[in-house]
């Protein structure tokens, strides 16, 4: 069996992750510029930050028979501060075209996106990080509040995203739960379910979820971190549905060939 | 809100008997928590999370389907209200109040 984990921050991970993922069936990779777990003091961290996700990890994962991929953005938590942010948003278009790193150039589009605790200037830079998608023609992952913050973000985040002309089969929508996933797909945009312990969604939960609301345009991930996470959160995701009896086309379709046919509206993704 | 009768491609019975333990010892979980609260010292505390926790309890044995999309619906803020910065701001507490007192840290991704 083969799977793409299409959300997870290695950098947080040790390489032994790596060849635990690999071993257990793991191609590819795809890492949303994120949280530090503290605020950067500048924007030259981030520039730090983005040379180390387009052109260190992809070697660190290639050393382990793992491609990897990645998204640029200025995370929601550190885009309260509208100045600053603009600062780091101006870092990116460079990256977005660099060939640099193992396999040229590895940056899928912007992400992760969104909103943190729901407030204007977070919305502002939302907005203009849209709109630098939509002038590059990059796709979009897109970051969703946490608890009870969820509901009302992730309503906010698709009324700026319809705003804008950027098709909604190049936007996914992370971290959903029983109470967003019916309205991101029923808007036409992709749904991807984070199994996180404690704060988001189970293995279990995830199964519960495509039984519900199927399985197109739907995927799962590890969104593995600094926090209490699992990087071998999607196949023990597997098991579980193997468990339940669903077919191995069904398990392959949500943990491989869904973020395959995503990611691959990038032209920098190619599995090899 | 949609039907989901008869999306598990398991029976009823197959899904007891593969998840009942599991969520035995979680259900005993929930009510030692309970019972924990209670051994507390000093005054039961007016907590805007315990007053959530115990509604989102009821809606279990309400015998209406989509118990976990309601729980969460439950748990989330409704307003309509922007603030302009998070500055001052605390973490999300998981439960809803307007007068929030006490918060947890979310996490990272």
């Amino acid at each position: 069996m083969k799977y793409i984990d299409p959300h997870i921050h290695m950098v947080s991970r040790t390489t032994d992750d790596y060849q635990r993922m690999a071993q257990a069936g793991c191609v590819a990779i795809t890492e949303p510029a994120f949280w530090a777990g503290y605020d950067r003091s500048s924007a030259q961290g981030f520039f730090d930050y983005f040379r180390q996700l387009t052109e260190y990890e992809p070697k660190r994962a290639a050393a382990a028979g793992i491609q990897h991929f990645t998204w640029l953005c200025i995370n929601p938590k550190e885009a309260d501060d509208p100045g600053f942010a603009r600062e780091v948003i101006s870092l990116i278009p460079d990256f977005l075209n660099s060939k640099e790193g193992l396999f040229g150039g590895n940056v899928l589009g912007i992400g992760e996106i969104g909103l943190n605790k729901n407030t204007k200037n977070e919305l502002i830079i939302l907005e203009e990080q849209i709109e630098l998608a939509e002038t590059h023609n990059q796709m979009v992952l897109v970051h969703t509040p946490h608890l009870e913050d969820k509901l009302k973000g992730t309503r906010l985040i698709m009324d700026a995203l319809s705003a804008s002309s950027i098709d909604p089969g190049r936007i996914l929508i992370d971290h959903v739960e029983e109470h967003t996933v019916a309205e991101v797909l029923d808007r036409g945009f992709w749904a991807g379910m984070t199994l996180y312990p404690d704060t988001k969604v189970t293995p279990q939960r995830a199964a519960d979820i495509i039984e519900m609301y199927g399985n197109e345009r739907i995927w799962m991930n590890s969104a593995g971190d600094w926090g209490c996470s699992d990087p071998l959160a999607v196949p023990k995701a597997r098991l579980e549905m193997r468990r339940r009896g669903h077919s191995e086309d069904v398990i392959d379709k949500v943990t491989y060939d869904n973020p395959q046919t995503f990611l691959s509206q990038s032209p920098n993704f190619r599995l090899s | 809100m949609a039907d989901v009768t008869g999306t598990s491609p398991q029976t009823a019975q197959q899904v007891i008997d593969t998840y009942f333990m599991e969520h035995r010892a979680k259900l005993v979980d929930i009510a030692a928590y309970l019972d924990r609260i209670d051994r507390g010292q000093g005054e039961f505390p007016d907590d805007f999370r315990d007053v959530a926790f115990r509604k989102a309890i009821a809606i279990l044995t309400d015998g209406q389907t989509h118990r976990a999309k309601r729980i969460l619906e439950l748990f989330s803020d409704h307003t309509t209200q922007i603030p302009q910065s998070a500055e001052g701001m605390k973490g999300a507490a998981g439960a809803v109040a307007f007068a929030a007192t006490s918060s947890v840290e979310g996490d990272a991704s």
